[in-house]
């Protein structure tokens, strides 16, 4: 017997969650002497109401749909990767590889190989952790979250003695070649008349994000593989009774996993800078875990999370210049967001379910 | 004598769990110095009902009245002082305690230990002679027998004062040796005024021990009669709401060409354990071998290896045709290959994923094959057509191949597994514990499928720690202990006895002090069919 309709599980609690999170926010916006509403009202204003804000909100999202597909398909196989950060940093590597080191004509067949080069290199970078896992039992929380360390030490190695042009002061690689610009949102939707997202970072990466989606959704419920991966994640004893190899799907899930977490270096460093900067991740990899927890491991819960923290991202950004708000308060916003819809979804869900059955026995 | 107050008196017990109503309006009365049986399937409210006298659960509705006085019973520390015991069909005992570490655990006099320790001693010892439950005080839990495990537990009940015993299924663990030994334990205490309530799902230890016997069908008391006057067949319809056939119909097998061959086969657990210690067998087409044995005499292990899930040593024929037991080829994939089909014991735990539908379940181990590939998706449309053909041949309910597993009782569940299994026509069905936990109408119907799979040739190899069972189904028994095959018996040829012995490792001879113990219950059982006969 169902407890609740479907809709309520999936749209009511992770919006009364929100709700939740808005409240408390908006009580320690009070607190520091700003007033909430304004803070909102600026925040929707910067980061939905003009079409560069929709550009910045976009490219944030794209960065943390990549990372939350990331999180999302590890789940399904039961596996906690924390290492998405530093599986996007060897994302960025394989991309400034590719780029500067193979001649393309043309941005469209650059794409496709720094996608792959992202991918490969995000992959490998999870391997090592899953190996251990599959063979020797050693936690993958504490591996991947290892492994984050170790890339951010590699990355900064490689960008200051390898990449890193002559004579140049930052720790950088060399500019892309122009034949690697990937076309922004500005360059694809502005016209004379309509200057739309003008200096925004969003590009042709996020439709890359969405086809990623629709992979994953095919992937995971459409596949033996991902018939394979859920029962794994759901009963590994009866996966072994069906002849499921537990290493397998364990080593395989945790490569998708670091693939997808790769793919974002394309569109930080491809995308946006257009080449390899130090810590170009900035924390998305763990946006991803909360993206992942809050869409509910799937993939249209992970692009509709990803969005809501692209727009807290960008209005918290706006909040920073207009208003004595600091920055740090947009971290405590977005992890009321996380605490809410992750952490203490029990705390809706019961009275919610009790209500529920109410209405269900005074109606039957 | 007439006009004593019931030891216990429920009046109109009601308990809902949201939507679910587990009991509804139960009424009894069990009077002092008898011994009353409760019977019903799974999910008939049996477990709620004894909850609720044991204080787990508030009853929504109703009372309680305990030698005539009405009592609350809001927590189990009421219970006790109620004077109610409860026997858990799962021991609540500290394995690594001492028998009288755990006697006193949670019933200490005061802060200090030795005291406690001490009165418990001599406690024990004069329960031990007035009711033959001898048990060494200072052995471990974990080296006693489960029968012993059971004696402690019935101690602990008795030293908190318990007039009242309450025990649920307390034989599903028990060689029928033990058994019997258990039901001379209770004979005593009943001798002795005290009040036992048995909870189980065994038509023939009602029949046996009981003087009266409530039948709970969902959630409601059906019927209330006395022992002497009624009769399995009249238990088990009050419990369906139908007639049932109690006895297996069952057309004499025609053996063929050897399919199964097991060679000295050996299995070490990963504490080093040895769990098969050279285990040698053949099945024939046709033919179903029954394993009988108590739980955990190498039964399990012998099943996974056939199925593919653990490893081991010694040499297997499947057809011809060797089946390896490590490396590569030695999953459950592999055997599928071999023609060999797997319903294992736990279903909730490898035979379905809980949270699957049943449609994803229906392929679940053969979700590999082609024909339920259309490039690199599956085509779930097409499972789901296959999984609702499924669901009505074996008559699962509700027949909605989208709920998940989880939603199906027990016997649903189960059948669901059979019928994936079953379908695919195999070689060598390995089949265990088929009807734990499913309920008597469900059991017919899965005893009929099993024969008639042998009926069309395949080979079946049958696991149960249910005796009746594996008597009833059977061609050929082969009883384990202690990871080795102690004897192969032709069912129609031996007897309860003979079996009982077997399984407890005792290949004995007349005159035994086993032999003598079966041979009072065969007197008791034998007296009371002939009281039967004699009013028939």
């Amino acid at each position: 017997m169902q407890r609740m309709p479907a809709w309520a599980d999936v749209v009511l609690i992770p919006l009364i969650s929100l709700l939740l999170a808005a409240i408390l926010s908006a009580i320690v916006i009070l607190a520091i002497g700003e007033s909430p509403v304004e803070a909102f009202a600026l925040m929707v204003e910067g980061a939905l109401m003009r079409s560069a804000g929709w550009g910045y909100t976009l490219y944030y999202a794209t960065n943390f749909i990549f990372t939350g597909l990331a999180v999302a398909v590890a789940f399904h196989a039961r596996m906690f990767n924390i290492g998405g950060e530093g599986q996007a940093m060897l994302g960025g590597l394989g991309v400034a590889l590719v780029c500067l080191y193979i001649p393309w004509p043309h941005w469209s067949l650059a794409l496709l190989g720094s996608s792959v080069g992202a991918a490969l290199f995000g992959a490998a970078w999870a391997f090592i952790p899953a190996y251990l896992q599959a063979k020797r039992g050693s936690h993958i929380v504490i591996t991947t979250i290892m492994f984050n360390f170790i890339a951010a030490a590699l990355l900064n190695y490689v960008l200051v003695s390898l990449l890193k042009p002559v004579g140049a002061m930052d720790p950088a690689s060399a500019n892309f070649p122009p034949a690697t610009h990937l076309p922004t949102f500005q360059d694809m939707f502005a016209t004379a008349e309509n200057p739309l997202f003008r200096g925004a970072p969003a590009n042709v990466t996020f439709f890359i994000a969405l086809a990623a989606c629709l992979f994953v959704w095919l992937l995971i419920w459409r596949t033996r593989l991902g018939y394979e991966i859920r029962a794994q994640g759901f009963s590994e004893s009866a996966a072994r009774y069906a002849g499921i190899s537990p290493a397998r799907i364990i080593i395989i899930s945790m490569l998708i996993s670091g693939a997808l977490a790769g793919m974002m270096g394309v569109n930080t460093a491809q995308g946006e800078a257009e080449r390899l900067v130090l810590n170009s991740t900035e924390g998305a990899g763990f946006i991803g875990i909360a993206v992942a927890l809050m869409g509910r491991n799937h993939p249209l819960g992970v692009l509709l999370a990803a969005i809501l923290f692209g727009f807290l991202y960008q209005g918290g950004a706006e909040l920073a210049l207009w208003t004595n708000i600091p920055r740090e308060l947009i971290v405590v916003i977005q992890a009321l967001v996380i605490l809410f819809t992750g952490a203490l979804d029990n705390m809706v869900r019961m009275p919610l379910e009790r209500m529920f059955m109410a209405l269900n026995r005074k109606g039957a | 004598m007439t006009d004593q107050a019931p030891a216990i008196e429920l009046k109109g017990i009601s308990k809902a769990f949201g939507p679910v109503q587990a009991n509804k309006d139960i009424s009894i009365r069990v009077m002092p110095g008898t011994i009353h049986g409760i019977i019903g399937e799974n999910g008939a409210g049996k477990s709620t009902l004894m909850s609720i006298l044991y204080g787990f659960y508030k009853a929504d509705k109703g009372e309680i009245f305990i030698s005539g006085r009405k009592t609350e019973i809001p927590d189990s520390q009421a219970a006790i002082n109620a004077g109610i015991g409860m026997v858990f069909q799962h021991f609540k005992l500290v394995e690594n305690f001492t028998v009288v570490e755990n006697v006193i655990l949670g019933a200490e006099d005061g802060a200090m230990l030795r005291p406690s320790i001490a009165k418990a001693r001599k406690s024990l010892k004069s329960l031990a002679e007035e009711y033959e439950l001898n048990v060494d005080p200072d052995a471990l839990i974990e080296h006693l027998s489960v029968g012993h495990q059971q004696r402690v537990e019935i101690l602990k009940a008795l030293y908190r004062q318990a007039d009242i015993l309450i025990l649920d299924e307390p034989t599903g663990v028990l060689t029928p040796a033990e058994a019997d030994h258990l039901f001379r334990i209770l004979d005593n205490l009943r001798n002795e005024g005290k009040t036992i309530i048995l909870i189980t799902h065994k038509l023939r230890e009602i029949m046996e021990i009981t003087d009266t016997v409530s039948v709970m069908r969902r959630g409601e008391m059906t019927a209330t009669v006395k022992t002497a006057e009624t009769s399995p067949e009249q238990l088990a319809e009050l419990m369906v709401g139908r007639k049932v056939l109690l006895r297996v119909d069952k057309k004499p097998a025609t053996p063929g060409d050897v399919v199964l061959s097991v060679e000295n086969l050996k299995v070490t657990d990963d504490k080093g354990v040895d769990r098969l210690r050279g285990v040698s067998f053949d099945i024939r087409k046709g033919e179903i071998l029954g394993i009988a044995g108590v739980a955990g005499n190498g039964q399990s292990e012998l099943m996974e290896v056939l199925g593919g899930i653990a490893h081991g040593t010694g040499t297997i024929t499947m057809n011809g045709r060797p089946v390896a037991l490590s490396g590569r080829d030695s999953d459950g994939q592999a055997r599928r290959r071999a023609g060999i089909a797997h319903v294992p014991e736990d279903r909730q735990r490898e035979g379905l994923i809980m949270e699957y539908a049943a449609w994803e379940n229906v392929v679940f181990g053969y979700h590999l094959d082609p024909k339920w590939q259309s490039g690199p998706l599956m085509k779930n449309a097409a499972i789901v057509d296959e999984a609702q053909g499924k669901m009505e041949r074996f008559d699962v309910r509700p027949p909605n191949p989208k709920l998940s597993a989880r939603n199906f009782s027990g016997g649903n569940q189960q059948k669901i597994v059979l019928a994936r299994e079953i379908e695919q026509n195999p070689d060598l069905l390995l089949v265990g514990q088929p009807t734990r936990g499913v309920d008597i109408g469900a059991i017919e119907f899965i005893h009929q499928e099993i024969i008639r799979l042998r009926d069309q040739g395949a080979a079946v190899l049958l696991v149960s720690v249910e005796l009746d069972e594996i008597m009833a189904l059977s061609d050929r028994i082969a009883v384990m202990f202690d990871g080795k095959i102690m004897g192969v018996r032709d069912p129609a040829q031996t007897n309860e006895r003979e079996l009982g012995l077997l399984m407890a490792g005792i290949e004995g001879d007349p005159g035994d002090e086993a032999w003598k113990a079966v041979d009072r219950k065969l007197e008791r059982k034998e007296a009371h069919e002939a009281r039967e006969a004699g009013d028939a």
